[in-house]
Order: C-alpha cells, then sequence, then structure tokens
C-alpha cells in the first residue's frame, strides 16, 4: 500500500496519472496549477510520456483534451473557475458530441476570491452542460473520484466535472493509492458522426444527453458519493456538500450519532435522496461552499411546510467561503474566539517583488501619463495587476484576460485619446492577439504596452507561451515597424523610457510598446539551478 | 493526541519549509495530518500563513477553527499577532523578533514585542542573528521551529530525521547546517 502526503490538486494529478491518462492540458490558474505541475515533475509520467505541456489558454486545452479523447484515450483538462468561462465554448459543446476516451474537467473554485476577480461556482457549469459533477470533500476522496470519473466518462460516453475549491485544492492530507491502470489505445470513434454537430445532428445528441443526463443518477460511480446517515433527533436534519462536510462533522463530532446528515459529492443526485431527510425532520440546514446550487433547488416557490435554513436566509452568509465558525454559528454552536487582532497590526497586501520589472515600468507609465490625465490605462490580469496599488495607482480596470486590448478599444472608439492598455506576456497570448487584430484592422488611436516578463509570474512562473515570440507576432497581426519599441524596464533607463511611452501616446494609430525584463523570480531560480549545476 | 499548529510570516520567508519538515516527521510517526497552505497572489510579499493540523484520530476540517491553535509559529512578530483569534487560552506563541517592513506605517517594534509579551506562553526568538551563528543565514525558519518543537507533539528525533530527508538533495553540508539551526533554535527554547 503507498500512502503520499499530498495537496487536493496532487491528488488529482496522481489519480489521473495511475488511471490510465494519455493527456494533461491546462493553462495556469490559481488555485488549480499545481495539477500540471505535479504531472510535469513526475517521473511515471515521463517514463510514460503522458503529454503535459502548458496550452496557451483553458479553450485550446479544452479542445485538445477532447481531441486526445477522440482519438480513444483518456484526457484531463484543469484550470480555475474563471477558466472554465473561456473554455465553456467548448465545454458545453463537448456534452453533446459525447467523449471517446475518458475525459475528465477540473474546475477549481475560489470562494473568497483569495486571487481571483469573482467567486462563480463551478457546479453551475456541470448542470449548464448536463454532464456529471464530482464535488470532493477531501483529497482521497478526490483520488478516488477520478478513477470513477474516467469510467463514468467511457460508460456514458460524456465529459465529467470534478469541482473543487481553494481550501481542498490547497491542502495537504495522506491519500493511499490504487492499482495502475494501463493506458488505452488509439481507437478512432465508432460512430463517425459523432462530433459532427450540424444542426440534424446535434438534435439528435442533445435527445441522447438529456437522456444520459438522467440516467447517470443511478449510476453507483456517481451516486455512491452521496450518503445518508441517520440519527437519534429528528429536529434538524443537515445537507452537506463537498467540502461542507468536513466543517460540519469539525462541529459536531461529538453529537454525530444525533443529527440525520445527507452529504452530497456528486451531481446530478436523485430527488429521494432529499426527499427522505425531509420527511424525516422538522428543519433543514443546507452547507455548500459557494452559490446556494442546491439550496435553490429544493426551496420551492410555494414552501409545504419544513423549514429551510441556508445561504438564501441568512443563517450562512450569502457570499465567501465557509469555516468552522461560519458553520458552528449556523448551527447555533458557540464559537469560542481568542484574542483580538491588536489595533496596531497592519494590513500587508501583496506587493511588487523588489526588483520587479514590472514596479519600474509603472513607475515611467506614471510619469509618461501624467499630461494627459488619469483615467485611460486599461490592464489585465496577472502580477502587474498589483500597478492598481500605491505608490502607482496606475490602472484603471482589470476585469478578465485580455480585457485591457479591447476595453481600451472602445474608449478609443468613445473619444478618450489616448487610451492605453497594459497586458502581460502570457496573458497577450491567452487572449490579447485577437484584440489586437481588432486594433490593427480598424487602425484603433491606442497604445498597447505589453510588460514582458517571459512567464506566467503570478502563479509561480509557469512557462510563458509567448517568450521569444512576441515580437514577431505583432508584427504578424500587422502592428507597423515604426510603431513597435522594445524598451527594458531599469531604473537608469527611465526618462528614455517615458519619452518613447509619450511619443507613442501621441501617435493616432496602434502603437505597441514591448517592456521587457525576465521575472525577478524566475531569473533567481534560473542563476541558482545554473550554479548548482556547475 | 491533538496539535493544532498556525504557521505565519510574509510571502517567501519560507514558512512551507517549516511544514514540510513536521509533515514529514507525522508521516514517518502515523500521524494524522491535514495542512492547509496560500497559494497564489498573496505570495508576492503579502502576509501568509498555514493551518497544519496533527491529530491521532482523522480529521475534519483543512482549517483549524477560532480559539482552538495550540500554537502560532511565526517567522515575524507582527504577522504573530494577526492570528490571536485562533490561539487557544493555554497555546503558545513562537515568534521570530526581526520584522520584515515592507508597507509604509508599519508599528514602532518595541510595542509589537510589548503586545507579544501579553500572551502568557511566548517565545521571542532572533532567529536571524541564531541562524548566522549556526553558520546559515538562510535558515532562520528552521531556528524558528526548533525552538516551537518543544510543544510539536512529535519526537525532536524525527523532526531531524525529516530535515535530513528534505535537505538531503541539496548536499550534506547544507543538512548539516540545518540540523544545527534546529538544535539551536531548539536549546534556545530549553534555556
Amino acid at each position: 500500500m503507498t500512502k503520499l502526503l499530498l495537496l487536493g490538486d496532487e491528488a488529482i494529478a496522481q489519480a489521473a496519472i495511475d488511471a490510465g491518462l494519455s493527456g494533461m492540458y491546462a493553462y495556469p490558474g490559481t488555485p488549480s496549477t499545481e495539477i500540471m505541475e505535479y504531472i510535469q515533475s513526475s517521473n511515471e509520467a515521463s517514463v510514460r510520456n503522458i503529454h503535459r505541456e502548458w496550452s496557451s489558454n483553458e479553450k485550446t486545452a479544452m479542445e485538445a483534451a477532447l481531441g486526445m479523447s477522440y482519438a480513444g484515450k483518456r484526457a484531463m483538462v484543469a484550470m480555475k473557475h474563471v477558466g472554465l468561462n473561456v473554455a465553456s465554448d467548448c465545454f458545453i459543446n463537448s456534452a453533446i458530441t459525447g467523449v471517446n476516451g475518458g475525459m475528465v474537467v477540473v474546475s477549481a473554485d475560489d470562494p473568497s476570491m483569495h486571487s481571483s476577480q469573482n467567486e462563480q461556482d463551478s457546479r453551475f457549469y456541470g448542470k449548464f452542460a448536463m454532464v456529471p459533477c464530482f464535488e470532493p470533500s477531501n483529497q482521497q476522496e478526490a483520488y478516488d473520484m477520478i478513477f470513477d470519473a474516467f469510467e463514468a466518462s467511457e460508460k456514458y460516453k460524456i465529459p465529467v466535472l470534478l469541482r473543487i475549491t481553494t481550501r481542498l485544492a490547497h491542502s495537504r492530507s495522506s491519500v493511499i493509492l490504487k492499482r495502475t491502470i494501463p493506458e488505452k489505445k488509439l481507437c478512432l470513434p465508432e460512430d463517425p458522426l459523432q462530433y459532427i454537430l450540424l444542426p440534424a445532428i446535434a438534435r439528435k445528441k442533445y435527445k441522447t444527453l438529456l437522456a444520459t443526463y438522467e440516467a447517470i443518477k443511478f449510476d453507483i460511480r456517481i451516486s455512491k458519493y452521496n450518503s445518508f446517515k441517520d440519527g437519534r433527533k429528528r429536529d434538524l436534519g443537515i445537507i452537506a456538500c463537498g467540502i461542507a462536510y468536513n466543517y460540519l462533522l469539525e462541529n459536531i463530532e461529538d453529537i454525530v450519532d444525533d443529527i440525520p446528515i445527507l452529504k452530497i459529492s456528486s451531481y446530478p443526485f436523485h430527488k429521494d435522496l432529499i426527499k427522505d431527510i425531509a420527511h424525516r425532520c422538522k428543519e433543514i440546514l443546507i452547507l455548500e461552499e459557494g452559490y446556494p446550487v442546491v439550496e435553490e433547488g429544493i426551496r420551492g416557490i410555494l414552501d409545504d411546510g419544513i423549514n429551510i435554513y441556508g445561504r438564501l436566509d441568512g443563517t450562512v452568509p450569502r457570499d465567501g467561503e465557509l469555516n468552522p465558525a461560519i458553520v458552528a454559528k449556523a448551527l447555533g454552536l458557540p464559537v469560542n474566539c481568542g484574542r483580538d487582532i491588536p489595533a496596531l497590526v497592519k494590513m500587508r497586501p501583496p506587493s511588487f517583488c523588489k526588483g520587479c520589472g514590472h514596479a519600474d515600468m509603472f513607475t515611467s507609465l506614471a510619469e509618461a501619463v501624467k499630461p494627459f490625465g488619469a483615467g485611460r490605462v486599461f490592464s489585465d490580469i496577472g502580477c502587474y495587476t498589483l500597478g492598481a496599488m500605491p505608490p502607482y495607482n496606475a490602472i484603471s480596470s482589470c476585469v478578465d484576460m485580455g480585457a485591457s486590448i479591447t476595453m481600451a478599444i472602445g474608449a478609443a472608439d468613445a473619444g478618450l485619446f489616448p487610451s492605453i492598455a497594459v497586458i502581460g506576456d502570457s496573458t497577450f497570448t491567452h487572449s490579447g492577439m485577437t484584440g489586437m487584430l481588432d486594433a490593427v484592422i480598424k487602425n484603433s488611436p491606442i497604445t498597447i504596452l505589453i510588460s514582458d516578463n517571459s512567464t506566467t509570474g503570478m502563479t509561480g512562473g509557469q512557462k510563458s507561451q509567448a517568450t521569444g515570440r512576441i515580437e514577431q507576432i505583432c508584427k504578424g497581426i500587422g502592428v507597423e515597424s515604426e510603431h513597435l519599441k522594445i524598451i527594458i524596464p531599469l531604473h537608469k533607463n527611465h526618462d528614455e523610457n517615458v519619452r518613447i511611452m509619450r511619443e507613442e501616446f501621441e501617435y493616432k494609430g496602434v502603437s505597441v510598446i514591448i517592456s521587457s525584463r525576465e521575472c525577478i523570480q524566475t531569473a533567481k531560480r534560473r542563476k541558482s539551478s545554473e550554479t548548482s549545476n556547475d | 493526541m491533538k496539535n493544532d499548529i498556525i504557521l505565519s510570516g510574509v510571502g517567501g520567508q519560507g514558512i512551507l519549509s517549516i511544514a514540510s519538515v513536521i509533515g514529514l516527521a507525522a508521516v514517518e510517526n502515523n500521524i494524522f495530518l491535514k495542512q492547509a497552505e496560500v497559494h497564489g497572489m498573496s505570495q508576492r510579499g503579502g502576509d501568509v500563513q498555514s493551518h497544519l493540523r496533527l491529530s491521532d484520530k482523522n480529521i475534519y476540517s483543512d482549517l483549524i477553527p477560532l480559539g482552538k491553535a495550540d500554537l502560532i509559529i511565526s517567522m515575524e512578530p507582527m504577522e504573530s499577532l494577526r492570528y490571536l483569534p485562533w490561539l487557544s487560552k493555554s497555546g503558545w506563541l513562537v515568534t521570530n523578533s526581526n520584522p520584515f517592513v515592507n508597507i509604509n506605517g508599519y508599528p514602532p517594534v518595541d510595542e509589537i514585542i510589548a503586545e507579544i509579551n501579553k500572551i502568557k506562553n511566548h517565545i521571542i526568538i532572533d532567529a536571524d542573528t541564531i541562524a548566522k551563528e549556526a553558520g546559515s543565514s538562510r535558515s532562520g525558519n528552521i531556528v524558528i521551529l526548533g525552538a516551537a518543537s518543544p510543544f510539536i507533539n512529535i519526537p525532536f528525533a524525527s523532526l531531524e530525521d525529516a530535515v535530513r530527508k528534505l535537505f538531503g538533495r541539496k548536499g550534506e553540508e547544507i543538512v548539516e547546517l540545518n540540523l544545527k539551526a534546529l538544535k539551536a533554535g531548539r536549546n534556545f527554547s530549553a534555556q
């Protein structure tokens, strides 16, 4: 028996390797990044040569995974919750095409927005696409579920979603491994029309999907993760979903025999599960991490007498992640908080690393933009979003991957001049290139500042698809050579960089400034590995 | 046995290495363990913490409930105070005395020390100096782990084994330096 101490993310990765994975696809995003990283550093994955390269974005990753599945092999694709928005076009349609080799989609939600722009709940996507969705409560369950997810995926020819949240993704616990399953052989789909979503075919396939979504409720691979445990007292019954189950047990371990508990860790579930607990109890409390997905499904417009407590009535806060204290309060249990935080303790928000090239770039940008007035720098997702913090206060937006360029276009269309976009190198190849093409085609009077640190920095320094290619890409899209400038963001170049920026801001067409200096963190790591190799 | 530990500091100070040593030692001793870490944005110079839970029974929550932590191990004095709502009345606070100042308005150090002195069970240790004396200025985190080790329900020898395992790849010299740092921290607390 092999037992490993693994992060939730790593347990998922190890499970996929053990379950006969042939291809892993992903774009980095907290809290999902460690899934791909684990497979990239796995000896087993390297020996088997499991595909394990980063993709340009979540959509290209999802499509490549679907392609591997088409060819009969097991594929997994992982992303953070907002990445599933990017990949959703393929995701929703992959439920209709169905799969050939097993396909598992991992979406890591970030309730309380530790490193995100929103706290959307991926279980909605499971329902929206009508695919099975697993929601593990601990690392071992996450590991075990991957095996069932691949099997169910192949049996019902449907992609399977695994939804985790930050606390599970980034919490370590011991996991017992199963026996390894061999990889599948290359094998094309039996039905040559399966993946051709012409309307006539899609209509038929959609009917199949509707039937499958009903049938899977009864499949043991999925239903076994939902369990009901009766209690001696019948006043309050509790429905706990995914990781909420842990916070519940943490609070009621001593009185667990008293309370009827329905644990939900897979969807869709049969409605009799809910009816059973409702018939036994006078009141129901629903604990779920994320949106009130189950609660909304249970609450009728015409309530039939039973009291339901959850996020919608304020028993549990409507937003933010759960924790033991929130669940204790919802249960009416006391919380024995320690001492208050002394008043002198100051906030310590994240900030640029000492010597960061983004910081030098923003110092120059802040000065360059001053004569034109504030409110004209649109930024994007990455370390450089920290340009919003003092002393820079240099950006006016951070919305979604790539939105810097396209929002700058829209503002320019409205008459804002100059209108400036600041985007990182990896974000540029993720979703910035198409926006740049829009700008070039209509000759938008905007300046695009690509802050190139040759890595995907915020998530810890993963390979950037843009490295060594940005200039060529810009020229290929049609940016004029005279207005494609490269600067090095160093203090000694400040005056020169300010001058170049101002010059390009004044230009009434598309200008691009590539501000290029390696991330200080990856540079440090590279240098230390170079010395240790000597 | 239950040992709920909060590790705190600023991104990049090496609290995850402390967690790794305790984690390796716990696994060797067949102790149940859960350890929640902070990855992502906060690691860029922000405050970071890790909830480390050890028990002889199954552990449910990945997060330590308020008022239930037995120990706070902090790489930074102000950061040690941020987690007082988690510290139980009988819990210990072990912290580095050296501030990490990367924000405006960082409070005067003597005021921070005065707040720490209000906690009944506390140890303030100049881990940076002790680490330097032990031969490696980068081992401050291991010094602090040594200082906190009397309050962790794991035999000291297991922590030493875990240090050997964790740093083994970096060569015998690094292992020895870290073992020395661990011991130096332990000796400080024993005084």
